[in-house]
């Protein structure tokens, strides 16, 4: 049985390699990124996934070796009678302590970039600011005066809407809960926490309509959190903004050409 | 087995203990004082959690395989008024009262509550823990949470339904969520008994330790799984006060609006909350401070177990054993600056993300020493594929799994993608489940001959590894592939999104593999219940082991050992040349000339 053991855990390496090797094929992967920043975090899910490949794929390996080598039924070698070794503990403290390292200031730039690196600083001004509430996003466009918290600023709801090839900054609130900001075709994630104001800052690459998505539990209803992304030339959503505009200074309700927002 | 010649003193011992403790059913089975009572109690109840818990997840598995079909057989007597439907508000239910049980109410006491209590005076060779009665009060302390958590499934509006990290200000008013009304102060005021418990255990489990090892039993000479149990005990006793002045805040903030963890002008459903002034973040502090050192408490134990069951059946010496004594006083040291990883999303400041995010890549470290070591244990010994054997080596197997994938999550770039997606349901599920659980389980079948006098079945014991293995990794291996989409954590029903449409015939294949896997338990729990009463009878040391345990009857009586141990070694002293078996257990004294203690060399 001993055989029969050791090739169980060989299944695991050859398994879990080819589970992540035909998954991309199938389509079950990192959904296509269509942001600036995005080729970064891809870039290091794919330098950290060959990197534990190689560690998960040979310390498995060596598992089932060792089983299969030194099963007590047809092992006639006698037990090798070791404390340890020094010298291999050394070895193996300081490679993964490098590698580890290693990938620590790797990543510190793309980190930078999605996180710290606040385009705020040079001048840039908020093209929306978003309200997470129990189950919807509210979404706030600062109009023709740029300056979010006036007069003519234009309101829609889990609908929205930003120019491609722009950089765009979002003010994250929430009015209730906590509430996360996920954007997966963006490499975009940030929560909502009452209380705080969030930057959030990315520029899109390609024009289409994608999903929004509430990635922090908000109550029985996180599930129905849901909200459009459309990604549309200056143009367009200059368009589109001025529509919203007249729709909310109309006496009466325009009917609007594009479909309303649920 | 010992050729140790039992003085007088051992004779008296025994004998004062034969006849001094006639004790009544009552202080024998229900309040009682001894160590492995209250250890086999902690073992029952845990174990009767499990069910529970698992029966959660499986009903959270139905929902995410069939979102709103029909549950079959139960569906209709629990949720008659949906047609036998999940709701959307039980779901949250579901999940959160689901972790909640398992990492409180089973990993926690499981571990510490019944393999601690039951292994730590036995192995240091002691009669009894340092504080018998704090001991039995540590057992009696669970019994309130239990009444706080089953009881809030019957309160209005049901059991916590916010997540087992309860994140204010979801948390804070009843109008936020279903299950935020009594269900959740139920919860907090549940949480603060079992942190009692603890405590009450881990002051314990230090003090005899330290104080009431047998003549000869240094430091170095402990078994893993006691150095575990004093790390553990030692994080525990720095971490709990922390997570309990949190919960209590949250008490007050609930109860009679303090507003610690609520800010200025919150409109909840339509309602104005509490006075404001406080930070939603604080709590979230707070509660990683305690609860991610709570994942080493959570498998630290189970670490200790698997080193002390993988050297007994490669007939070795645990390879490495003073790195393996410092990678886990070096995990237990970094785990208290590591909290903010579970943070890298919340807000918190960009540059402490990336100070959190060296010292998480740091603690993988320690972690790698500990699986190299494993396998330098196997390399060439004799190993004997025993059940035990089985559970301790898929550890190790699942535990690589769970480990590396941690350093995707450590990355905060790559964290910015697969934070709060099924990805880190995959990775908590191979530490906890893979790691920790099968080490229970291996635990279990490993010291069950010492706990109840009889063996469990082998062959019905592989059955129960064997199906649990594949139907584990079944479960929980596409996970990873469905975080690698993106596919949120905690949704009733993900499919109505157009990026995730294409995932459910992978979930519906990962309900099959946990159905499975649930179904399989029945085999463990049939062989440990016929093992009880009709396994066969074993002697002191079935296993041919070398610790302490072995050296006491099998069951212990009271006391635990009729013939005072004295230590002359190490407990991994396996194919030692200074005798002619395969094992050398710690009080056989050595024979003329020899020192009889090899453990300090290389």
């Amino acid at each position: 049985m001993g055989k029969f053991w050791s090739l169980l855990f060989l299944s695991v390496p050859v398994l879990g390699v080819a589970l992540f090797a035909l998954a991309p094929s199938y389509g079950h992967w990192l959904p296509r990124d269509i942001s600036t920043h995005g080729h970064q975090i891809d870039h290091l899910w794919n330098f950290i996934l060959i990197l534990t490949g190689v560690v998960f794929v040979a310390t498995e390996v060596l598992l089932f070796w060792f089983l299969w080598r030194y099963d007590s039924k047809t092992n006639r070698d006698a037990v090798k009678f070791s404390h340890g070794s020094h010298n291999l503990e050394v070895i193996w403290t300081i490679l993964p302590a490098a590698t580890l390292l290693f990938i620590a200031i790797y990543q510190m730039n793309a980190w930078a970039d999605a996180k710290i690196r606040n385009p705020a600083r040079e001048g840039v001004k908020p093209t929306v600011e978003v309200m997470g509430r129990q189950f919807e996003w509210r979404l706030r466009y600062p109009g023709k005066d740029d300056v979010l918290g006036t007069q003519d600023d234009i309101f829609a709801v889990n609908d929205l809407h930003i120019p491609v090839n722009e950089q765009i900054l979002v003010q994250l609130k929430t009015m209730d809960v906590l509430h996360d900001f996920f954007l997966p075709n963006l490499r975009i994630k940030q929560d909502a926490v009452p209380g705080m104001n969030i930057p959030v800052w990315f520029q899109a690459t390609d024009v289409g309509t994608y999903d929004l998505v509430c990635a922090e539990l908000c109550g029985w209803g996180h599930y129905k959190m849901k909200g459009r992304l459309t990604i549309q030339s200056r143009q367009e959503f200059d368009k589109w903004l001025d529509l919203k505009h007249q729709e909310q200074i109309a006496t009466k309700p325009v009917e609007s050409t594009k479909e309303a927002s649920p | 087995m010992s050729s140790i010649v039992a003085g007088s003193h051992g004779h008296d011992a025994a004998q004062a203990h034969g006849h001094s403790h006639e004790l009544s059913f009552l202080r024998t089975y229900v309040f009682s004082l001894d160590h492995k009572v209250i250890g086999i109690q902690f073992l029952f109840s845990t174990l009767l959690w499990f069910v529970v818990g698992g029966l959660l997840a499986l009903a959270v598995r139905w929902q995410l395989a069939w979102p709103w079909a029909e549950m079959p057989v139960v569906g209709r007597m629990l949720f008659s008024a949906e047609g036998g439907q999940i709701s959307p508000e039980f779901y949250t239910m579901l999940f959160t009262m689901h972790a909640s049980i398992m990492i409180f109410f089973v990993i926690i006491p499981i571990l510490a509550g019944a393999f601690g209590n039951f292994l730590i005076p036995l192995m240091i060779g002691a009669d009894d823990m340092a504080f018998p009665t704090l001991n039995m009060l540590s057992y009696w302390f669970m019994w309130p949470a239990f009444i706080c958590m089953i009881s809030s499934f019957f309160v209005a509006g049901g059991a916590a339904a916010a997540g087992w990290t309860a994140y204010p200000t979801l948390t804070i008013a009843a109008a936020s969520a279903p299950g935020s009304g009594a269900g959740q102060t139920l919860w907090l005021i549940g949480l603060i008994f079992v942190g009692v418990s603890s405590m009450m255990g881990s002051v314990n489990y230090m003090t005899t330790i330290i104080q009431m090892r047998a003549p000869g039993m240094t430091m170095f000479r402990l078994p893993m799984t006691i150095w575990a149990m004093l790390i553990t005990a030692i994080l525990q006793a720095f971490a709990l006060p922390v997570l309990t002045a949190a919960l209590f805040m949250q008490v007050l903030d609930r109860l009679v609006r303090t507003g610690f963890f609520v800010p200025e002008g919150l409109t909840i459903n339509n309602e104005l909350i509490g006075a404001g002034g406080g930070q939603t973040l604080l709590w979230q502090h707070l509660f990683w401070f305690y609860s991610h050192p709570a994942v080493y408490i959570m498998i630290l134990p189970a670490m200790g177990m698997v080193s002390d069951i993988i050297s007994c059946f490669s007939r070795k010496p645990l390879f490495g054993y003073k790195p393996m004594v410092y990678s886990i006083s070096g995990i237990a040291g970094l785990g208290f600056i590591v909290w903010g990883h579970h943070m890298f999303m919340s807000g918190m400041n960009p540059m402490l993300g990336a100070t959190f995010m060296v010292s998480t890549m740091m603690i993988a470290l320690p972690s790698a020493i500990k699986v190299f070591n494993w396998l330098g244990t196997i390399w060439g010994g004799q190993v004997q594929f025993t059940t035990p054997m089985l559970f301790a080596l898929s550890f190790v197997s699942l535990f690589i799994i769970g480990g590396l994938s941690g350093i995707f999550m450590a990355a905060t770039p790559v964290d910015i993608f697969i934070h709060d997606t099924y990805f880190i349901v995959a990775h908590i599920h191979y530490v906890l489940f893979g790691g920790t659980m099968f080490g229970v389980f291996g635990g279990i079948y490993f010291w069950f001959p010492k706990m109840f006098g009889r063996t469990m079945n082998e062959f019905w014991g592989k059955v129960h590894f064997f199906l649990t293995f594949i139907f584990f990794n079944g479960t929980f291996y596409p996970m990873h592939i469905l975080g690698a989409g993106g596919f949120p954590r905690r949704y009733a029903d993900p499919y109505h999104f157009e990026i995730f449409a294409h995932l459910q015939p992978m979930n519906q294949f990962i309900t099959i593999c946990a159905l499975g896997m649930g179904a399989s338990q029945l085999i463990f729990a049939a062989n440990f219940f016929y093992s009880l009463f009709y396994g066969p009878k074993c002697g002191r040391n079935p296993w041919h082991a070398n610790s302490l345990e072995w050296f006491a009857p099998s069951p212990p009586g009271h006391g635990n050992f009729d013939i005072q141990p004295i230590v002359y070694r190490g407990p991994y002293e396996y194919g030692s040349p200074e005798v002619d078996t395969d094992y050398y257990p710690q009080t056989q004294p050595p024979p003329d000339g020899a020192t009889g203690d090899t453990s300090g060399r290389h």
